[in-house]
């Protein structure tokens, strides 16, 4: 990892970082939620930005994320960081078991697409009938400030956790992108029969990237069930949260190691921006928001990142 | 356990439902397998079929079933300008593009009708929506009577369109190979638009079957959705009779399903379902045939 | 970051209905107390969201007109109206928003999920807010010292279900043994259905089957199948608008008439839309649900103006008109728009106000005492009360002559 390449990342989130000291609560909320989308769109960017396999069901390793820590700490009391390396672990480990599932048989393109499409809405449905997820009534997580709850007086520490897992991910990406790893990714996505030639092991190579990316996604899960202290089956295995980091992921920039983060900033604001200007009939701030989808893909094809390349006059 | 009449009326009832699930899919199947592409705008195209419709019986007394033809031909001219003027050219011919432009689309559609009709759930007039046929000890509801022959001679009809007539050939040629297409002279954004238009014009058509039986509210179609993305991938992407046999299949597994084990839990039986036939068998039960 | 559309639209309506459009800047200011209204206007909740609004404007507009609120020298309630989206995530966000325009409190909510995550929200802030309509019995369990509701919870609207349609049975007779229990596998279903399972036996009732079905549902025709294999003497049907609709209308179609449809909190049954659409398939549903006190003037009075601007009216409306008659009554009674002696004055209030059958109003942990459900029937093209009969204004029609 060369200095330029982590410099921008690090500036980023060290621009965030020092927001809880000015920001005011609406400012701080926005952030939160846009960052745990962002974590997410890190996780989702992952397996289809240098792995090239579009999945349309991240929700099952978010919502898995955020279904296990809620449960290990409601029903057996246990400390919610621990909670969350365990809701990290089931998640990453369901990412494999889809992964296998679905790399072994071979689907790609639209039909892996679907696929984990239809996983995630049949966790969904087992999600919702279930007693131990809390059925339909779903989960409440006791507000009760303290460390051992991921509960901080100050809403600035939790934004400053989130900050520190997308760094995390941020370098992570920025490692992959470098490392032999990442180019057996870049790989596969080119031409998996090439790659194959070449020795490099596919099947593998893919199930190592949906378990880390899975791994990611199932983080941010957990993270927003200590946010919004309240989770059901559609929040947590809803079709919304795997197209929110697919959209977010892709406005910021497909594969590229920053896109995500300023994607899911971008995305919200625009929704944000959206629901001023929607004025007072219901609906139309959502007219907006699809406009504006539909307009940033016709004119910024490659993502905002893109942008900022072709502003530099660089590489399109 | 039910007496064998019951079970014949549910397998019946399947047989109805899955005929209009099929033409939903029939929109769908199309599409994906000539433009291919996952068209995510299709419940929000088939809400505002619905609501077509009930505008077209409220403000001007018209039937639904008087007015298949003429919807059917609004909508063929507004998915061909749909797919001409706004997601062709704003997908760049990159698939995550048109995945992108088909979502946006379908938030502004489905947002656009809820600022225009409020968020209430309305159906049509009474009037013809009790009419039953009596066969013996079953009770068959008529305008799902009428939706069954008019969904199996609309995929009839699609199936003349594509193997007996130029325009149909050029479908199937662009489908196959779009850069020999090219060559040929046929203008790929052009059959692109048509096809698109087919799929709008199915909608439009079951649009008509639906409502006279079911409500209308701006979230409508996404009931629609998956079960159609269902149908497309049993009966093989790209593929006309797949579908119309996976929507069928998919009615009667669902209506049998519901009787057995519950409405919820049936739910689950098609997406099992769904991943099954994927991991075996991706080409589809009915193997693809674009 | 403010929202200053959304106020100068709550302001818009709530002026504009009072009478007082004249431009406010001519005028000495009087000073304003701003009121917070979360609903789901947009998303799958929308047609609720927009009666909870319909309840909330008109309220504040009748306060508005009689002078405002007196203890503040006449100060104006300007409502700021949120858009909770129908999904939790979004309601909380909305009440940070609420925060910073310097809301005295929040009412509204509707669904349970977005009235969980939004108290919480609104908790971090000490912020008071009154829940309209959302069930669950878990909001007032949580020992959030904000958070009152006042309407009746879930265990109580089934608890008095059950009594009711037992003593209704019994009046007329018994003629109802057996039933069948159909539910959507929500929150509201599910957790109506287990209660039902245990304690419908203790009643004397037998149950058939339980049926579970999805939202939203494609088709009713199975559902409506097995009932008529089954013939049970009392259908009870707890779904949303669309579903039950369907259901009723296949039941109708399929010539399925027991002896009574019993809902509880059923989404159509007591809706106008439906009765008006669907006479037929209407007639003689029973509900036990919220609705307005029909022996109410000022109820009837609203009643009238909702469906004379070509609205139907819903028991969201009377609700909400009532929640923020409460909340100014509570301003009024603590004589400041202070969070903490606002919450205080709510804690102690014995509000008569309202146009809801509850008598005194008086919070337990948050939960009104005073509040019950109410029996209501489809008789012609009307929704009438007809259980508990100090409230009723008709007989009822049981069991129904198939």
């Amino acid at each position: 990892m060369t200095v330029r390449q982590i410099a921008l990342p690090v500036l980023l989130v060290a621009v965030l970082a020092v927001l809880p000291f000015f920001a005011s609560g609406t400012l701080l909320n926005f952030l939160v939620s846009a960052l745990i989308i962002a974590l997410g769109a890190q996780g989702w960017n992952l397996l289809a930005g240098f792995g090239g396999q579009l999945s349309f069901g991240h929700a099952a390793f978010f919502g898995t994320g955020a279904y296990v820590t809620a449960i290990l700490q409601i029903r057996f009391g246990i400390n919610a960081w621990a909670g969350m390396a365990a809701g990290i672990a089931i998640g990453a480990a369901v990412g494999w078991v889809i992964g296998f599932l679905s790399f072994r048989a071979r689907l790609r393109g639209s039909y892996f697409a679907l696929v984990t499409l239809a996983f995630a809405e049949v966790l969904r449905i087992l999600a919702n009938a279930a007693e131990f997820t809390g059925g339909a009534a779903g989960l409440l997580i006791r507000l009760q400030p303290g460390f051992g709850n991921m509960q901080f007086p100050d809403r600035g520490v939790f934004l400053w956790l989130v900050l520190a897992c997308i760094l995390l991910v941020l370098l992570l990406t920025a490692w992959i992108e470098r490392s032999r790893f990442g180019a057996h990714l870049v790989a596969v996505r080119e031409n998996e029969d090439a790659a194959r030639a070449l020795g490099v092991d596919v099947l593998a190579t893919k199930l190592r990237a949906i378990t880390l990316s899975a791994a990611i996604t199932a983080a941010a899960g957990c993270l927003y069930a200590q946010n919004f202290l309240y989770l059901d089956a559609n929040i947590a295995y809803g079709t919304w949260i795997s197209v929110e980091v697919l959209i977010a992921a892709i406005i910021g920039g497909l594969g590229t190691v920053l896109g995500p983060v300023v994607g899911a900033l971008a995305l919200h604001g625009v929704g944000e921006v959206a629901k001023i200007a929607g004025g007072q009939i219901t609906g139309i701030d959502l007219v907006i928001f699809g406009a504006v989808l539909i307009l940033s893909v016709a004119f910024v094809p490659s993502g905002l990142m893109g942008l900022r390349r072709l502003v530099k006059g660089g590489r399109p | 356990m039910y007496a064998p009449e019951i079970v014949a009326e549910a397998v019946v009832n399947g047989l109805m439902s899955g005929a209009t699930y099929a033409l939903v899919a029939l929109g769908l199947t199309l599409v994906y397998g000539v433009l291919h592409i996952v068209n995510f705008a299709h419940g929000a195209l088939l809400t505002c079929a619905m609501f077509a419709v009930l505008g077209l019986n409220l403000w001007l007394g018209i039937d639904p079933y008087w007015a298949i033809l003429p919807l059917a031909l609004i909508f063929f001219a507004f998915g061909y300008g749909l797919q001409r003027f706004i997601i062709g050219p704003s997908s760049h011919g990159e698939d995550r593009n048109t995945l992108l432009v088909t979502l946006g689309l379908s938030i502004v559609l489905e947002n656009l009708m809820l600022a225009a009709f409020k968020s209430d759930t309305r159906s049509l007039g009474a009037d013809t929506a009790f009419d039953v046929l009596e066969l013996g000890p079953m009770l068959i509801s008529r305008p799902r009577l009428i939706g069954f022959g008019v969904a199996l001679a609309t995929a009839a009809l699609l199936w003349l369109l594509l193997s007996a007539t130029d325009t149909g050939r050029a479908i199937r040629a662009v489908a196959k190979e779009k850069l020999g297409a090219q060559l040929v002279g046929i203008d790929p954004r052009h059959i692109f638009a048509v096809t698109f238009g087919i799929g709008c014009a199915c909608l439009a058509i079951a649009a008509c079957l639906l409502l006279p039986t079911f409500y209308v509210n701006p979230r409508v179609g996404n009931a629609f959705v998956l079960v159609a993305f269902t149908i497309v991938v049993l009966g093989g992407m790209g593929s006309i009779a797949g579908a119309l046999v996976g929507g069928l299949f998919v009615g009667v597994v669902e209506s049998l399903g519901g009787l057995l084990l519950g409405e919820s839990l049936g739910q689950l039986g098609i997406f099992l379902i769904f991943i099954l036939v994927l991991l075996v068998r991706p080409t589809g039960l009915f193997g693809a045939r674009a | 970051m403010t929202d200053p559309i959304s106020r100068r639209a709550a302001l818009g309506a709530g002026v504009a209905l009072a009478g007082l459009a004249m431009p406010r800047i001519l005028r000495a200011q009087p000073a304003v107390v701003k009121l917070g209204i979360l609903q789901p206007l947009t998303g799958a909740l929308a047609q609720d969201g927009e009666l909870g609004r319909i309840g909330a404007e008109a309220a504040a507009a009748a306060i508005n007109k009689a002078g405002g609120i007196q203890a503040l020298g006449g100060a104006k309630l300007e409502l700021v109206v949120a858009d909770a989206r129908s999904n939790p995530e979004a309601a909380a966000q909305e009440v940070e928003k609420l925060q910073a325009e310097g809301v005295a409190a929040i009412v509204g909510g509707f669904a349970s999920p977005v009235c969980l995550a939004a108290s919480q929200a609104a908790a971090r802030y000490d912020l008071p807010y009154v829940v309209d309509v959302g069930v669950s019995d878990q909001i007032t369990q949580r020992g959030l010292t904000n958070t009152f509701r006042f309407a009746p919870g879930f265990g109580q609207v089934t608890g008095t279900a059950l009594q009711n349609l037992a003593k209704l049975n019994e009046a007329a007779g018994k003629p109802c043994k057996t039933v069948v229990l159909v539910h959507e596998d929500g929150l509201f279903g599910s957790g109506l259905a287990k209660l039902m399972q245990t304690e419908l036996p203790k009643h004397g009732f037998e149950i058939l089957e339980t049926i579970a079905h999805p939202t939203p549902a494609r088709d009713m025709s199975n559902v409506a199948l097995r009932i008529r294999s089954l013939r049970p003497d009392l259908v009870i049907p707890s779904s949303y608008y669309g579903e039950f609709v369907l259901l009723a209308r296949t039941m109708r179609q399929q010539r399925i008439r027991p002896k009574g449809i019993y809902a509880v909190l059923n989404g159509a049954a007591s809706n106008f839309r439906f009765v008006k659409e669907f006479p037929d398939a209407a007639l003689n549903v029973m509900d036990c649900n919220h609705w307005h006190d029909p022996k109410n003037a000022e109820a009837l009075a609203l009643k009238k103006s909702v469906e004379e601007s070509g609205k139907f009216w819903a028991y969201n409306i009377p609700l909400n008109y009532s929640c923020v008659k409460l909340v100014a009554d509570a301003i009024q009674r603590a004589g400041s728009a202070d969070r903490a002696k606002l919450t205080q004055a709510l804690a102690a209030s014995d509000f008569t106000g309202h146009i809801m059958p509850y008598g005194l109003t008086k919070f337990v942990q948050g939960q009104n005492q005073g509040a019950r459900p109410v029996n209501t029937q489809v008789q012609g093209e009307d929704i009438k009360v007809i259980f508990p009969e100090e409230v009723a204004d008709a007989k009822p029609v049981f069991p129904v002559q198939g």
